[in-house]
């Protein structure tokens, strides 16, 4: 890998979804076990969505 | 059918409620006792801008004649203050050549659009809907 750690598509992601999920989390739930399941639910969907939609464009463009 | 002076005080102070949880992020919710929650949007949000600014995306300017631009300013200026400190100390210029330009660009949008979902989230507890 090239470049420096902020420059990684991968680590970008991974603290986009955080952040996201982290604020969705924090105003949609009032119970912090709730914003916990929720938020994690929302990043780990966030990821693996990431993820695979990437491998599937993976032979793209032909 | 005119408003009693307590409605208009109400609505006075919820005119203010939203414009604070506006301009700082988290400051409706800690104005409504929700410490925890207020504590963590006042460092989240101008984190997540923060990160935009520093990693080359553009603060962008209100130009009408290209709507996506103007579109993109408005969202930006859902952060409040953070949005005009950034652009007075010269911060968001963008640097459309560096690898990071778009992500930058989704962050500092995202993060805009996501405190304008906390100011209607402040304005709904302060209704009494939550």
């Amino acid at each position: 890998m090239t470049g420096t750690w902020w420059q990684s598509h991968l680590v970008l992601l991974v603290l986009f979804a955080f952040f996201v999920s982290l604020v969705f989390a924090v105003i949609a739930r009032d119970d912090t076990r709730e914003q916990l399941r929720l938020g994690g639910l929302m990043f780990a969907g966030f990821i693996a969505s990431a993820l695979v939609l990437g491998w599937l464009m993976y032979p793209f463009p032909l | 059918m005119r408003a009693t002076a307590a409605e208009e005080t109400q609505s006075g102070a919820l005119v203010l409620l939203c414009v604070a949880s506006w301009a700082i992020p988290g400051a409706g919710h800690l104005w409504l006792g929700r410490r925890s929650k207020g504590l963590v949007l006042l460092v989240a949000l101008p984190l997540m801008f923060a990160i935009g600014v520093a990693i080359r995306g553009r603060i962008f300017p209100f130009e009408l004649s290209d709507i996506l631009v103007a579109l993109a300013a408005v969202a930006e200026l859902g952060i409040g203050f953070p949005y005009f400190v950034a652009g007075g100390l010269g911060y968001g210029g963008g640097e459309v050549r560096a690898v990071t330009y778009e992500y930058g660009n989704a962050f500092l949008i995202v993060a805009g659009l996501l405190n304008l979902l906390v100011v209607i989230d402040a304005y709904d507890i302060a209704m009494g809907r939550k």
